[in-house]
């Protein structure tokens, strides 16, 4: 096993720990904000249904969030640990970034988390909605800094480089806004809030199915009430689904022709070329056949390719073969990765636009199909996180700083025995712990919203402890205990 | 005059890790306590004791390694490889930990295992901290701006001492704090630890003592060497301060006394150590000026760091304010 060198355990170690790590961000950035929005509609509008969803998911959120941050912490010393020239080389230009990150975010989100969660009896409704505002902005600062790190190593800029071989800064702007940047943030951070709104969806559409099998929709006054806020989370959800879905797809439109114009080797992957064209077609399917520098099976339409990527009929897409196999990213995980994130994100528009269409004739909350279809995309937006991040991380190779250090030349000089033995423990300790922690996760989606408590267990402390009463993991036994 | 940025950002550093050892060194403590408290009642109270605020006390572990990331990058990539085995079975130990405040409440069937996660975590995690500075003390090896050593030459006798000191130091933190914060029968619990504890760690901080001098010939000439010696006398003079304090709070059922007086000990034995490592930040190896990122990355930092931890400082002792006074035993913090 030649090829399972320290280097490559390496990087099998942290595409393996980052994409558990992204899984967390990316739906606990969405949460935090609509959180946020959801504290300050009950302050504005004083209606009980806005604090019994805030309740509902702030649960959710806690667990999400802290196996965000464990698996965060994680990251940042795998720099060190595992990839310490990129560290050494780096250091001066993406550590300061970093460490804004930690100053800027990290503390803010810990520092209110405890009043979020916690405090809301001891503060008040204005300081506790202040404090979610602060963890929603620390989130989102969070994103900001670590996705403008992210960018730099795709599109570095205003930088130079010392006898040590490290990079140093010129221009604090140029690096923090290189080029790649703000479509990355842009189209990172819808992602994130459409992942959200379409767990939010899914979970309400469950709700929304339960409540019609056992047909007990308005029985009693506290079951509407459940109803109601089941149903103000599925139209917020797909409220959310049809503004961000168009916006996310223009979005990345615009971040494909940014990457055009700075990794083409990217992009002669994503769209499966390896000769350079005019009037390239889109290749909606084929198999890249490396050997032969050819794709295999392919299924195209004409012109579409240039007109998406230059919009112009006959514009020029750079094929694959115009760089030595050297400097080329692989080719399959790339272009199969990419259909996975774009079909997925059609679908999203789909879902969105036919929920507009629903409301419209008022059978937003009745139409099975429409509600099956939601709870089945309601872990979408996770698959398409993960796709997208493959494209982008992927098609950087062979560089972690795209054309100026090599992957290959990053990693630490540690034996391939200690990395195998870390990435075995991490791969065993996070499939345990983060499954068990997903496991907690479903078990609170399965319970209804809970109504009727929201200011009464403000005042009047109801369980033994932690976040959650433990009998609200209980299922049946707590519902039928309850009004 | 030019301003020493590096040395700035040393003192910064050196006050984040500092940060993070006396306020995520007592969350780590009740952890470590928690096998020999029983009844689930009790640990629920002990862990209630530390939930609002742990996530906020670990950030400042975050800090410490992106700081020295962005400020003295080569130490980072010297330090990080050397004390590979270390620094992962700490992380992995703190994951457990992190995710068992959350976990534990949320599973009654199989709260055995999550407290066991904890524990074991806290446990874990303090050992193969200390364990990572005694061997960041007894000396890394160096050829260019690489670790040139293997990956088990962190493991020592007196890592394996160090590791032992911090889980007892981090224990006796523990039950100060419990002390503090809990009352019944888990407070008086705290007190008998403490005591046995307070005794344990004061031996151990002598023996690391007197043994870490000899480690360096650079350490010694600090401690033994006039006039050197004249500056760092105090310092063993104000830990026996300490130790007096400690044990007047316990016996006079003074919490807050006892309590600070250990965080005292922890801030001399941590002065102690960097007044060994000055002006190196990888003893013998590396200067703390020659691991220094340019100084245009450490001017850009500092602008943040003047504006935000102040703030930092600010909302993290507001969050202490919210949740201030007792945990009872009939008291829980709820959502």
């Amino acid at each position: 096993m030649d090829w399972l060198d320290a280097h490559t355990l390496a990087r099998i170690q942290f595409a393996f720990t980052v994409s558990f790590h992204i899984i967390f961000p990316a739906f606990s950035i969405g949460l935090a904000s609509y959180l946020a929005v959801l504290n300050g509609l009950h302050l504005a509008t004083g209606r009980a249904v806005y604090l019994d969803l805030f309740n509902y998911w702030k649960k959710i959120f806690a667990l999400a969030f802290g196996m965000g941050v464990v698996s965060g912490l994680v990251m940042s010393y795998e720099f060190g640990t595992n990839w310490s020239v990129f560290a050494d080389k780096t250091g001066p230009v993406l550590g300061p970034l970093m460490g804004y990150e930690v100053m800027s975010a990290f503390f803010l989100e810990a520092g209110f988390l405890g009043v979020m969660l916690f405090g809301r009896a001891r503060v008040g409704p204005r300081l506790h909605c202040f404090a979610t505002t602060m963890v929603a902005l620390g989130t989102f600062m969070s994103a900001f800094w670590i996705l403008s790190v992210n960018s730099w190593m795709h599109t570095p800029a205003g930088f130079s480089q010392n006898a040590n071989g490290q990079f140093v800064v010129e221009s604090w702007l140029e690096v923090i806004f290189n080029p790649s940047f703000p479509y990355r943030l842009v189209h990172t951070v819808l992602a994130a809030y459409l992942t959200t709104a379409f767990v939010v969806g899914g979970v309400a559409a469950f709700h929304l199915l339960k409540m019609r099998l056992q047909k007990v929709a308005l029985a009693t006054p506290e079951r509407s009430a459940s109803q109601l806020a089941v149903r103000t989370m599925f139209s917020m959800a797909m409220w959310m689904a049809a503004c961000v879905a168009p916006l996310q797809i223009l979005a990345g439109d615009q971040h494909g022709l940014n990457t055009v114009e700075h990794q083409p080797r990217k992009i002669a992957a994503i769209e499966g070329h390896y000769e350079t064209q005019a009037r390239a077609p889109l290749i909606l399917f084929g198999i890249p056949n490396s050997k032969e520098e050819r794709m295999d099976y392919v299924v195209e339409i004409p012109y579409l390719g240039s007109l998406i990527l230059t919009h112009t009929l006959d514009g020029v897409i750079q094929g694959m073969k115009e760089w030595p196999p050297s400097e080329r990213p692989p080719m399959g995980i790339v272009f199969y990765a990419f259909r996975v994130m774009v079909g997925i994100g059609m679908l999203m528009l789909g879902l969105g636009f036919w929920s507009l269409w629903l409301r419209h004739r008022g059978k937003l909350y009745e139409n099975v199909w429409m509600l099956r279809a939601a709870l089945w995309m309601g872990p979408s937006g996770f698959v398409a996180v993960l796709a997208g991040w493959v494209v982008t991380e992927v098609g950087r190779q062979p560089y972690t700083v795209y054309n100026l250090l090599r992957t290959a030349d990053s990693a630490s000089p540690i034996d391939a025995a200690a990395v195998a033995g870390s990435l075995i423990a991490f791969v065993v300790v996070y499939f345990a712990l983060f499954g068990a922690g997903t496991v907690y996760i479903l078990r609170l989606m399965r319970q209804a919203p809970d109504t009727g408590h929201a200011e009464l267990s403000v005042n009047e402390p109801v369980r033994a402890g932690g976040i959650v009463p433990p009998s609200a993991l209980t299922g049946a036994e707590t519902l039928k205990g309850q009004p | 005059m030019t301003i020493d940025y590096a040395l700035i950002w040393a003192g910064l550093i050196a006050f984040a890790v500092l940060a993070y050892i006396v306020l995520d060194g007592f969350d780590l403590g009740v952890g470590i306590l928690f096998p020999w408290v029983k009844g689930q009642a009790h640990r629920d109270q002990m862990m209630n004791s530390v939930v609002p605020v742990w996530d906020g006390n670990e950030t400042w572990l975050v800090l410490g390694g992106g700081g020295l990331f962005a400020v003295f990058p080569l130490a980072y990539s010297i330090i990080m490889p050397a004390l590979y085995a270390p620094f992962i079975v700490m992380l992995l130990a703190l994951v457990f930990r992190g995710v068992a405040f959350e976990f534990r409440f949320k599973s009654r069937n199989n709260q055995w295992f999550w407290d066991l996660a904890f524990a074991g975590g806290s446990i874990v995690a303090a050992f193969a901290q200390g364990v990572a500075m005694g061997a960041l003390v007894q000396g890394i090896p160096v050829v260019g701006r690489a670790y040139s050593g293997g990956w088990w030459d962190w493991l020592s006798p007196f890592s394996l001492l160090t590791g032992l000191a911090l889980v007892v130091g981090y224990a006796l933190l523990g039950a100060t704090w419990l002390m503090l914060k809990t009352e019944g029968h888990v407070a008086q619990q705290a007190v008998r630890a403490a005591r046995v504890l307070g005794l344990a760690l004061l031996g151990l901080i002598v023996v690391v003592s007197i043994w870490t001098p000899f480690l360096h010939e650079h350490f010694m000439r600090k401690w033994f060497a006039w006039p050197e010696m004249a500056l760092v006398i105090p310092v063993p003079l104000l830990v026996l301060v300490c130790a007096v304090l400690f044990f007047k709070g316990l016996s006079q059922e003074k919490p807050l006394m006892a309590f600070l007086s250990v965080q005292g000990l922890f801030v001399l034995s941590y002065m102690g150590l960097l007044i060994s490592f000055f002006p190196y930040i990888v003893p013998s190896a590396v200067t703390l000026w020659q691991a220094a990122a340019p100084d245009k990355s450490l001017k850009f930092l500092l602008v943040g760091a003047v504006v935000l931890l102040p703030m930092i400082l600010a909302y993290t002792a507001y969050a202490y304010w919210v949740f201030r006074g007792k945990v009872g035993p009939t008291h829980h913090y709820h959502a």
